[in-house]
């Protein structure tokens, strides 16, 4: 069976996402004087988690209608 | 995160069993590998520095540009390419011309790639540069040796795989960096009266930068230094479409389509992220350079006095992304420019190999000496690569060496390729001379005007007499592009008037517009018809140019 590109990209994203969320965390907040004072670790870390979620929520999707 | 990103990576070129014909797969994913195949470092590093350079005028790049040129390939070229079975451009060229123009057309691509991927090579040298503080000559030696050990470990078996995920690398690495920098300025509104003291400090009207079209009244009034005719024929029409009709990196991706409709529809879906590219390339260019005006000294000023636009994104980065954040930012880049610098290296090798080497040097030798001197090639191809990024950093925008490249390769093929797909009485001959012609006037132009500021050089006026200055590089290329179309097309039409078909007819079945039949389409619905989209897209981009008007 062909790997749909959706597993691939919807893993990197979940697994960055999640370290990023992580890393937000525990950070030190004087890190993010230089990104204004927002914690964008945490913040793009959401967004790539639920980007990647959502990949793997498709590619699952599909793989059970086939 | 560095290591996260290449380890994942790795684990995903070792399954090769995948592929995107789009059967399995949503059609807009066939898409996205098409525009990665050219969103590489070059885009990402030169449209940024175009943007700091010039303004928002670069946008016309994707609007004037790309997105005819996307619609004509997928409407009208894509059925021979597609319909013709070549595997390449230079095949195409072989089969509707004959073997010298398949030649010469083999030989300036080969000449291309290495640029292509010397300025890779450059970028991603200043980049390891500035961030790790390491000098830029061993970056140089360490990145062929990178791209080497990449290409020969079969880096490239699942490119197309890459460029997709390569795609959500860059726009997801990207986009907080946009948001981030506009929140500073103060969104569009703060980015404006920024860039109006850079206009200004340049001498030009304060919206010069962020204006498209405004103040392309003259070529005094605006930062390119260009005309609204030199830039819609020059860049709109010689160098966008040839870019994009005839290239063969980017159009081999449609050419793995599994339908023709498949084929016809892929430069279309590329087309609708292409458009909103300048948000993303562009726009980070323009907060750099409006920084650098009203905050002192952002970007460094290189050896001519001028800041060095290539940093505007690489400074950006440093500047926002906190430890983190930053490591996908880096990945992203690092990706882009591997890949595209394996991409160059890998097509030169295949190009010079089977299009120059087997039929031209040593045909009818067996697969393992091929297989040798494409190893060969490679090696080659990575030290023509080294002279290249040496030759780029004379520029102090990548963008306009790559776009110089474009107009003297792409320009005249433009003109062959569109006389061959629909004028029949079109010969090998005259497109054989016409391509010639077309690039010795690239060359006599070039040698014999110069950009505003420049020395006689590397940057033209090489002949000696100066017969016209241009106000920029990039006005200089348009042009070039523009002469070198119009005497390719003059002199194929001419010579073909003189000269005996050797193609018959029936050759020529599915490689001329007149000789193919007419696709059809099938029942389809309306909305998913390449022309509906075709028509979105204009109207579209359209819309986009009276925005920013």
């Amino acid at each position: 069976m062909r790997l749909d590109i959706r597993w691939p990209i919807g893993g990197l994203f979940t697994i960055t996402g999640a370290l990023l969320v992580i890393y937000g965390l525990v950070s030190d907040p004087a890190i993010y004087e230089k990104s204004l004072g927002i914690n964008v670790n945490l913040w793009w870390g959401v967004v790539l988690l639920v980007f990647g979620l959502a990949m793997l929520v498709l590619a699952f999707q599909s793989r059970s209608q086939a | 995160m560095l290591g996260i990103g290449w380890a994942l990576r790795r684990v995903i070129k070792s399954s090769d069993d995948f592929f995107l014909s789009g059967r399995s797969i949503p059609a807009w994913i066939a898409g996205l590998a098409f525009i990665s195949a050219n969103l590489g470092a070059q885009e990402v590093i030169g449209m940024g520095a175009s943007g700091a350079k010039y303004g928002i005028m670069t946008s016309h790049f994707y609007w004037v540009g790309a997105m005819p040129a996307m619609v004509f390939v997928g409407l009208f070229m894509m059925p021979f390419y597609y319909g013709s079975r070549a595997r390449s451009v230079p095949e195409y060229l072989k089969l509707r011309f004959d073997e010298k123009t398949r030649g010469l057309n083999a030989i300036t691509f080969a000449i291309m790639t290495v640029f292509s991927s010397g300025i890779s090579m450059y970028a991603l040298a200043k980049l390891l540069e500035l961030v790790l503080g390491w000098s830029f000559h061993g970056s140089i030696i360490l990145t062929g040796v990178i791209v080497l050990i990449y290409i020969f470990l079969g880096g490239l078996t699942s490119a197309i795989y890459n460029e997709v995920l390569q795609f959500f690398l860059i726009v997801l690495g990207f986009l907080p960096l946009v948001l981030l920098g506009l929140k500073d300025v103060g969104g569009w509104s703060g980015l404006t009266a920024k860039l109006s003291v850079v206009a200004t400090n340049a001498g030009f009207q304060p919206g010069a930068w962020t204006h498209s079209w405004k103040y392309m009244d003259s070529p005094t009034h605006n930062p390119m230094g260009i005309e609204w005719f030199g830039l819609v024929m020059g860049l709109g029409f010689a160098m966008s479409f040839g870019y994009w009709c005839t290239d063969f990196l980017v159009v081999q991706r449609a050419m793995a389509a599994g339908s023709m409709t498949a084929a016809r529809r892929t430069p279309l879906i590329a087309a609708v992220p292409k458009m909103f590219m300048p948000l993303l390339v562009i726009l980070p260019g323009m907060l750099a350079i409006g920084m650098h005006a009203t905050r002192g000294g952002f970007l460094p000023i290189g050896a001519d006095g001028q800041p060095n636009y290539n940093l505007a994104i690489p400074m950006l980065l440093a500047h926002y992304l906190p430890t983190g954040l930053l490591g996908l930012g880096l990945t992203a880049l690092m990706a882009s420019f591997m890949s595209g610098m394996a991409g160059n290296v890998t097509a030169f090798n295949t190009v010079w190999t089977y299009d120059i080497y087997q039929t031209f040097i040593k045909p009818g030798q067996s697969d393992s000496h091929y297989l040798r001197m494409g190893h060969a090639a490679t090696v080659f191809g990575i030290l023509a690569s080294v002279v290249a990024a040496y030759a780029a950093t004379r520029f102090n925008n990548i963008n306009d060496i790559l776009q110089l490249v474009f107009s003297f390769v792409n320009g005249p093929l433009f003109a062959t390729f569109l006389l061959g797909m629909f004028w029949r009485r079109t010969t090998g001959h005259a497109a054989f001379v016409g391509l010639l012609a077309g690039t010795f006037t690239a060359a006599l132009h070039y040698g014999l005007t110069i950009p505003h500021g420049a020395t006689p050089g590397i940057h033209g006026g090489f002949l000696g007499a100066t017969l016209h200055t241009y106000p920029s590089e990039m006005a200089l290329n348009f042009w070039t592009a523009l002469f070198a179309w119009t005497s390719c097309f003059v002199t194929t039409l001419v010579i073909s008037l003189f000269t005996k078909r050797t193609k018959t007819d029936e050759e020529l079945r599915g490689l001329v517009y007149s000789l193919t039949p007419r696709i059809q389409e099938g029942a389809m619905p309306w909305y998913k018809r390449p022309v509906t989209l075709a028509v979105g897209i204009l109207v579209v981009s359209a819309i986009l140019n009276v925005i920013f008007w």
